[in-house]
């Protein structure tokens, strides 16, 4: 303790105050500038490099769906317009297809009316033929009954029974056509 | 009542603190540069105390902070953002945090030491560690200043300023010399060491004057006085960690703004 009465001066450092207070400031400054420091800055950079990484990596994570989005949006539109150009195929190809049976169908209908139409004839014809040579013979046989006798005259005995053939064909062509 | 602790005072006396206070008798070295008295101790103490607070919390930094690590980057935060780079920007304050992180933990830790129990009394209530402190100061931004604008523009930037016409320079020039080069330094000093020089005055009077009221003087009409003293005390105590907290700040803030200052040549 200084003696009462010995005021000393506040403002005049003693040495061994400057001397201590000179260390403790190297002491702490040292403590700060190579230990707390470098580790809190450290601590800083790499937390900002994790926030800016997370967030760039967030970005691209964000285009990567976009993109994928696009592709199946693009995918599905084809998948779409397929679908319709198939459809439109299909349909198209039916209808042909309808079309083709259509005039085949006709076609075999004409050939069958046609092939019935031919029968027909020849069927008549032959008929015709039949029933010429058998009322011929028929007419004959009848004549030579009423008439008695055979007609000795072979030439006018065939233009008698050719004319009136004939009478007939001409009566009934009209009716059979 | 006036007259009672005035009776007591002539009798066995009641001795209001004064300047002996902060020159406690030495321990150790008596007499050289390296004597320590308490108040070295003291000092010694908070010196430890910061350097194992900031050990413990950084020891194994994490990316997520934890427990003291929270509490450490919280105050690391503050002095790099509301000060170095508020102040200086962004780039220079990556250069002058380490001086004035120093600045301000140094200052908080030794003016704590005021208000913490069996320590008592603030580190920076000698004048050696404000004088220290303010003096690198000083020598930091003058090196900022030079070695931003070279020694003769730095110069005459700071004394005498553009705009000033040459025949005031008798003038100008003595009162920022002045101005820039004797009363920043002194007033850091002087702002720092006495509010921590009066704020150990305040806490000591008013505990005293409660020890002296309950014990010494003997007379019961005291006590509530006692009472009232012991409050004063309290309120004090909280107010003197208010007080060294701010002046750490104000000593931190004001060095930053001087070497922003200096490495600007317009101000």
């Amino acid at each position: 303790m200084l003696a009462a009465g010995d005021n000393p001066n506040p403002l005049l450092p003693p040495g061994y105050d400057i001397f201590w207070s000179a260390v403790c400031f190297v002491l702490v400054g040292l403590l700060f500038w190579k230990f707390v420091l470098p580790i809190f800055q450290r601590v800083l950079d790499e937390r900002t490099d994790k926030i800016e990484g997370g967030i760039a990596r967030a970005e691209k994570a964000q285009q990567e769906a976009k993109e994928t989005l696009e592709q199946y949006q693009a995918q599905l539109a084809e998948a779409r317009a397929e679908a319709a150009r198939i459809r439109d195929d299909a349909r198209a190809e039916g209808d042909q297809i309808i079309e083709e049976m259509r005039a085949r169908a006709q076609e075999e209908s004409a050939r069958i009316v046609a092939q019935g139409q031919a029968q027909l004839d020849a069927q008549r014809a032959q008929i015709v033929a039949e029933l010429r040579a058998d009322l011929g013979r028929m007419s004959i046989d009848l004549a030579s009954r009423v008439i008695g006798e055979s007609l000795e005259d072979e030439a006018r005995r065939r233009g008698t029974v050719d004319r009136f053939l004939d009478e007939l064909d001409s009566v009934s062509a009209p009716a059979s056509k | 009542m006036l007259a009672a602790v005035l009776a007591a005072g002539d009798g066995e006396g009641f001795h209001a603190p004064g300047i002996e206070e902060f020159y406690p008798g030495a321990l150790l070295f008596e007499g050289t540069i390296f004597e320590i008295n308490r108040i070295m101790l003291v000092r010694f103490v908070m010196v430890a105390l910061l350097a194992l607070f900031f050990i413990l919390a950084l020891r194994r930094a994490k990316l997520v902070p934890r427990g003291l690590q929270n509490v450490a980057e919280y105050f690391l935060d503050f002095v790099r953002l509301h000060i170095a780079e508020e102040i200086l920007g962004k780039g220079a304050a990556r250069r002058f945090l380490p001086i004035l992180t120093t600045f301000f933990f140094m200052i908080t830790a030794l003016n704590l030491a005021g208000v913490i129990p069996l320590l008592n009394i603030a580190g920076t209530s000698l004048i050696g560690t404000p004088l220290v402190l303010a003096i690198v100061a000083w020598i930091v931004f003058n090196y900022a200043g030079i070695k931003a604008q070279g020694f003769g523009p730095y110069m005459k930037s700071n004394l005498l300023p553009s705009g000033v016409p040459l025949y005031m320079a008798p003038i100008i020039v003595p009162v920022e010399f002045v101005s820039t080069f004797i009363l920043r330094p002194f007033a850091l000093t002087v702002r720092l060491l006495a509010n921590m020089m009066a704020g150990h005055l305040i806490l000591v009077l008013f505990f005293s004057a409660t020890n002296f009221m309950f014990v010494e003087a003997g007379s019961a009409l005291l006590a509530p006085v006692g009472v009232l003293t012991l409050g004063a005390g309290f309120a004090f105590t909280l107010f003197e960690i208010l007080v060294a907290v701010l002046q750490a700040y104000i000593f931190t803030l004001l060095a930053a703004v001087y070497i922003d200052l200096a490495s600007h040549a317009e101000h």
